[in-house]
């Protein structure tokens, strides 16, 4: 399982809040076409990692990266000064821990990122937005009311009408930010199914304070603390047998 | 191959522009300020002098000044000061501290807001009507005073509402387990903790109403004026009068106001030596209320 | 007795609002009692200063549009420009520089306001547009639609930055960029507060007095061209009451008549703002 290719790899990252350390020189890869889940305590950088992958940082005044992420197979270098923010962003997506669709239609929330990016097509848009609303397992749902507004969905259903936005540009990976946090478990049961169907044609990184979460729907699993990785690995191999007594401590729930 | 067509370069040239037109923009509009204030003195120079404070206004305009202009407002103030504080205050912590829900608060509550969006003019019909006809008070210093102050009471009420509202509840509530009274609390705790930002509201309040032309005309400011109000001081028992309050008046407004519509441009000139004064006044007035709130914001971390 | 106070001065606002509606009609009712209804709405001249006088509402209520069309023209797309330059792009010290300055425009006292448009802004236009007359609705209309940018610019952005921060984050996240952030997903998430901006600075401009009283001319003039000189209703109230009117005369009353036409204007306009902006508040 450890031989598939190496989508991104991460050295030496570094994050700062103005004089704040956030991130301290973080190692890792993250494979191809799997779904690579970051668990740690509250506090603990996983979240602000995340974040570093998209570039969100960047909308806040004071911040900088140290290190590197090199995305691959172009090698280009993510939180270089500079790699343009929204060329990165237009790879790779991202799914918050709210729900959080515009205040549009269905359809025009599904369509946004391609006319951001200058479509006019209305059948290339149409056609995206039905493949992408379908991969995201909602179409069945939806495609009656594509004009309703798409606040007028249940939570899990806004989460995965986020999800649908976030596909119908074909990023390479997307990110997870803690995205059934708000919702109930029936909800949850679903996204997790349809993190693990995106598998196939996606690189996953999602980050859950919920490690049964990163039990069932990872590969691979990053244990954060105080802004350091402490241990990274297969997921069944940290859950089973973790290297060091911190991760054990924590997977066990005997942490603090 | 959407993500090859996503023009970055063409979309941030976009996001330039529109920087560059806010700015454009944002600059045009202080500029206008600015323009207007440098003006204002240049134009008025020649007449910004101790003589111009000191002198009634005059047929001659190289004669008149703002004595009345000045000393008029300066009571009207007083009288509106002494109206719009207490009554705004109270009104706030009424809503604020006291009300219950029902339709009764409701319909204050509907009232402010209302009258905040009232145009100063109709103020002064509702003055000429009721004041100065209904009450008698003729065209007085206690009419305009009390006209004004029924022109800044919503100011003042929002300011203070917004001033009480920042005291956090736990405040209220650690009063409240040591046995205080809702009055005790208001009055030892709530208020005296937002006195700096009722102190903001009364000096914006007020910095609009020192403006005001419209409602003051209405009620039939006589613009020529070569005389004092009643001095408030005497020199027998009981040592204080007020007659001033019925007193007739002009204003620094007022006066403004008069200069401007002549004709001829003599007077121009007066006019731009009372409006810069007038507007320094204002200027002042708020640059001291959002000194005042900045510092609150440093001073209260709640 | 503490209670009864402060409800008292709770009541002072009701109290206000009911004085202005009794004064205004009772002042205004013999004057309806000599001119019909339909004449004062549907003639076309407003003359009651003279020998002959006519009642006609139409001349002033046509002022007041020139003159606050004209001032929309400016403080619309100013200050909306401003809003999202505000809420959406300028750092926070910019902003922490620019709103206090913003507050002081809105600050100055209009006579002053008068000033401007009369000794300088139509002096200017007069350059640019030959025979413009010295009084006109175009200077007053702009200096008006100056005045009234702070306001505008604030409410907005008050909008603006009641929509919640994760819409945008979803927006950066797809790769979208400030300015499309703005249009696309800011503006409209906060349109019904921005409508609500829009429409009490249109109350504020039809009750402007001072500066079309000083600056557009004092003629009641029934016309639709900025560029000439007209009475509006509020720069009537002021003409008649620098005069020295009998308190029982007709000219007396229809000072009323127009105010009431004023505070019906204003009132409808301020109850659409209140209504948008509550139902803005409600949708998040």
């Amino acid at each position: 399982m450890l031989t598939s290719a190496v989508k991104a790899r991460v050295s030496g990252l570094g994050f700062w809040y103005g004089n704040v350390r956030a991130l301290h020189g973080l190692d890792m890869e993250i494979r191809d076409r799997k779904v690579t889940a970051l668990i740690g305590p509250s506090g603990c950088g996983k979240s602000t990692f995340l974040r570093c992958f998209n570039r969100m940082h960047d909308l806040t005044p004071h911040t900088r990266y140290e290190g590197s992420i090199r995305l691959y197979p172009d090698d280009i270098d993510l939180v270089a000064k500079a790699v343009d923010p929204i060329e990165v962003r237009m790879r790779i997506g991202m799914v918050f821990q709210k729900p959080n669709p515009f205040p549009k239609s269905i359809f025009e929330n599904v369509a946004y990122g391609l006319r951001v990016r200058g479509a006019r097509s209305r059948a290339l848009i149409e056609e995206q937005v039905e493949k992408a609303l379908r991969d995201a397992a909602l179409w069945d749902e939806v495609k009656d009311r594509l004009h309703g507004p798409g606040l007028s969905l249940s939570g899990g259903q806004q989460q995965r009408l986020c999800i649908a936005r976030a596909l119908a540009t074909d990023p390479e990976m997307l990110l997870f930010d803690e995205p059934t946090s708000a919702l109930d478990p029936i909800a949850t049961a679903r996204i997790e199914e349809l993190i693990t169907a995106l598998r196939e044609r996606v690189t996953v990184l999602i980050v859950t304070h919920n490690m049964q979460q990163a039990a069932r729907v990872s590969d691979f699993t990053a244990f954060m603390y105080l802004g350091e990785l402490v241990e990274f690995d297969a997921t069944s191999k940290l859950f089973t047998n973790p290297g060091r007594k911190a991760t054990e401590d924590y997977i066990t729930g005997r942490y603090g | 191959m959407l993500a090859a067509s996503g023009g970055v370069v063409r979309r941030k040239r976009f996001d330039r522009l529109f920087v560059v037109l806010g700015m454009l923009v944002l600059i045009a509009a202080l500029a206008v300020l600015l323009a207007l204030f440098t003006d204002l003195v240049r134009q008025g120079a020649a007449r910004l002098n101790p003589d111009f404070l000191t002198s009634f206004a005059s047929r001659r305009p190289a004669q008149a000044g703002i004595l009345a202009a000045w000393v008029g407002t300066s009571l009207i103030m007083l009288v509106t000061a002494c109206v719009a504080v207490p009554v705004g205050v109270a009104a706030a912590i009424h809503l604020e501290e006291y009300a219950p829900k029902n339709w009764l608060t409701a319909i204050i509550e509907i009232n402010v807001t209302n009258l905040a969006g009232v145009p100063s003019i109709i103020y002064g019909l509702l003055a000429l009507g009721l004041f100065v006809y209904e009450f008698g008070l003729g065209q007085s210093i206690l009419a305009a005073g009390l006209t004004l102050a029924l022109l800044i009471l919503p100011i003042v009420i929002v300011a203070t509402r917004e001033a009480l509202r920042a005291v956090p509840r736990t405040i209220r509530e650690a009063a409240y387990a040591l046995g205080a009274t809702r009055w005790e609390v208001t009055a030892h705790h709530v208020l005296p903790y937002s006195m700096g930002g009722v102190l903001t509201g009364m000096i914006i309040g007020l910095s609009r109403a020192i403006g005001e032309t419209a409602p003051i005309i209405t009620i039939g400011a006589l613009s020529f004026i070569a005389f004092l109000p009643t001095p408030p001081f005497t020199g027998e028992f009981p040592f204080l009068s007020f007659a001033w309050l019925g007193d007739p008046f002009t204003a620094m407004p007022i006066q403004m106001f008069n200069w401007v519509s002549r004709p001829d441009p003599a007077f121009r000139v007066n006019a731009a030596a009372a409006g810069a004064i007038l507007l320094g006044m204002t200027l002042l007035m708020n640059g001291l209320a959002i000194w005042l709130r900045h510092r609150l914001r440093k001073t209260f971390q709640w | 007795m503490i209670e009864a106070l402060l409800l008292l001065a709770g009541l002072v606002a009701v109290f206000t609002t009911l004085s202005i509606v009794w004064i205004l009609v009772t002042e205004a009712l013999p004057f309806f009692r000599r001119v019909p209804l339909g004449d004062f709405l549907t003639d076309t001249m407003w003359t009651p200063l003279f020998a002959e006088p006519r009642y006609g509402i139409l001349p002033l209520l046509a002022g007041t549009l020139v003159t606050t069309a004209v001032a929309l023209t400016v403080a619309i797309p100013a200050g909306t420009i401003i809003a999202i330059h505000l809420s959406e792009f300028a750092s926070r010290r910019l902003r922490e520089v620019v709103k206090p300055a913003l507050e002081m425009l809105g600050a100055v006292p209009t006579v002053v306001y008068g000033y401007f448009a009369l000794a300088i802004v139509t002096p200017f236009l007069q350059k640019l547009i030959p025979g413009l007359p010295g009084f006109n609705m175009l200077s007053a209309g702009l200096v008006i639609g100056i005045m009234i940018v702070p306001y505008v610019a604030s409410v907005s952005e008050d909008a603006m930055r009641a929509v919640p921060t994760h819409m945008r984050e979803g927006s950066y996240a797809m790769g979208a960029t400030r300015l499309q952030t703005a249009l696309r997903v800011v503006v409209p998430g906060a349109l019904s507060g921005m409508a609500a901006a829009y429409i009490l600075g249109i109350s504020r401009a039809v009750g402007e007095t001072m500066v079309v009283a000083v600056a557009a001319g004092l003629q009641p003039n029934l016309t639709w061209d900025p560029t000439e000189s007209a009475a509006t209703i509020t720069s009537f109230i002021v003409q008649v009451t620098l005069g020295d009117l009998p308190h029982d005369s007709i000219g007396y009353q229809s000072i009323f008549a127009a105010g009431l036409v004023l505070l019906i204007v204003t009132l409808a306009f301020n109850v659409a703002g209140f209504l948008l902006a509550r139902r803005f508040r409600e949708a998040y």
